[in-house]
């Protein structure tokens, strides 16, 4: 065990901290607006909307995430159009190519659980609202979104830790986070065990905050 | 459609060859994850805290790490260790695991814990009158667990066992990095040379698709057998 490439290789490790920090916490925001876009598609009573966001959801579940980096990264670039629009200014990047990737698969994951929280509310809740005469966008912003996220609050805390575990991917499309860090350390000085547990406690104190938070919110937003 | 060909033109063949060599990876790391379920359940279920505290040990840090750093820890240390027990035993020259066992055991180990967590829900969910009647019946052990609590813990892990397994299959592409040749890095290897990747890695995704969706049919047909009794 050498100790003293523990203490130096933490605070390279603890600044790619902030890399992983900012991928997870874009790819989260997109992902959330996408999931819940996507969820409402897909309670849609017209069969080719609801289809729609069906494909989208079990494509994007159905294939490694490895994969829709490197299509988007690797792939997007090779279309000649792409790269006179402005689209490229964003495609050229790593870092919004696994932006990219991220938000859409965190989208599809985000969606199944946001449908089946809209699903299990009970429709008197619904009912209640209509015979108060509020009208479609009140009762959905201000009785089913609520109760949606009440419900969805548990899984989606499974999904920011699958997450912040799908970030380390974006060191294969070369960029410097936690992961990569690790990486470039352990094939420098071939010493794997020591970089694995420094950056490994980062991970795993990242998890162990965002499990806390869920708990934290599920406690506060518990039916009284 | 030349792209995929069989044959010395296209890469048709490759490719199958390595789809073939991805499943065998996700079944090989199934099967140990399977085993460190066998080892580390009871360890969860046990009634001694040092031996739960192992066993939470080893599943809050599998599961809160991320697939790619584990990966990596076992392909730079992998040969590093076995040649640090060889060397005990008096054996100095180098030794090289190779690429299928590195990441079979690396995925392995992850989906075993996955896999130990949905043992441990299942038995816990099993009903307590079951155990009892067991006790009272004066059951050997071996019938008590083989023809009583197995059958009914399939039935409730099958559904979850399903996730695990498709994680683990998704999974499995991640050992590219380190150089085994499945959908992933033949998709590179072909990309590279015929640059066209994304034609190639759209054909890697299509795979991937086949082989959850094929494996999705299969699990629900065993899903209904072990639930005939329900």
């Amino acid at each position: 065990m050498d100790l003293e490439l523990i203490i130096t290789s933490f605070p390279k490790l603890l600044s790619a901290t902030v890399v992983t920090l900012k991928l997870l916490s874009a790819s989260l925001f997109f992902g959330l607006i996408l999931g819940l876009l996507f969820a409402i598609l897909r309670l849609n009573n017209n069969k080719l909307v609801s289809g729609f966001a069906y494909v989208y959801s079990y494509i994007f579940r159905g294939t490694p995430l490895l994969v829709q980096i490197f299509i988007i990264y690797f792939g997007l670039g090779q279309i000649e159009y792409l790269r006179t629009t402005f689209l490229w200014v964003v495609l050229k990047e790593p870092y919004w190519c696994a932006i990219i990737a991220f938000s859409l698969n965190t989208g599809a994951y985000t969606s199944e659980i946001l449908r089946s929280a809209f699903q299990t509310i009970k429709p008197g809740l619904i009912e209640a609202g209509k015979s108060l005469g509020l009208n479609k966008i009140y009762i959905f912003t201000k009785v089913q979104v609520p109760i949606a996220i009440k419900q969805s609050l548990p899984a989606y805390g499974n999904e920011i830790i699958l997450m912040l575990k799908g970030t380390s991917l974006a060191s294969t499309v070369t960029l410097l986070d936690i992961t990569g860090v690790a990486k470039f350390i352990i094939s420098t000085t071939f010493r794997p065990i020591e970089v694995f547990i420094v950056a490994g406690s980062i991970y795993l104190f990242i998890t162990f905050l965002v499990h806390n938070l869920i708990k934290y919110l599920e406690k506060k937003y518990r039916y009284q | 459609m030349d792209l995929i060909s069989f044959g010395d033109k296209g890469w048709g063949d490759e490719l199958f060859i390595a789809t073939l060599m991805t499943i065998a990876v996700a079944i090989t790391a199934m099967l140990i994850g399977f085993l460190f379920a066998l080892i580390f359940t009871p360890l969860k279920l046990s009634k001694y805290k040092i031996l739960n505290l192992i066993a939470n040990f080893y599943t809050t840090v599998v599961r809160g790490v991320p697939e790619l750093l584990v990966i990596y820890l076992f392909f730079f240390g992998g040969s590093g260790a076995i040649m640090y027990v060889a060397q005990i035993f008096g054996y100095y020259d180098y030794i090289e695991i190779n690429a299928f066992l590195t990441g079979a055991i690396s995925i392995g180990i992850i989906s075993g814990a996955y896999s130990t967590e949905v043992f441990r829900g299942a038995i816990q969910s099993i009903d307590k009158g079951q155990f009892e009647a067991c006790n009272v019946l004066g059951l050997k052990k071996y019938v008590y667990f083989f023809k009583v609590i197995m059958p009914q813990m399939l039935r409730l892990a099958i559904p979850n066992l399903s996730n695990v397994w498709q994680i683990t299959l998704k999974d499995t592409s991640l050992i590219s990095v380190t150089g085994l040749v499945e959908i992933m890095r033949q998709s590179y290897i072909a990309a590279g040379s015929t640059r066209d990747p994304l034609f190639f890695y759209s054909f890697a995704a299509l795979l991937y698709l086949m082989l959850t969706y094929l494996s999705m049919k299969l699990i629900n047909r065993l899903e209904k057998n072990y639930s005939r009794g329900y």
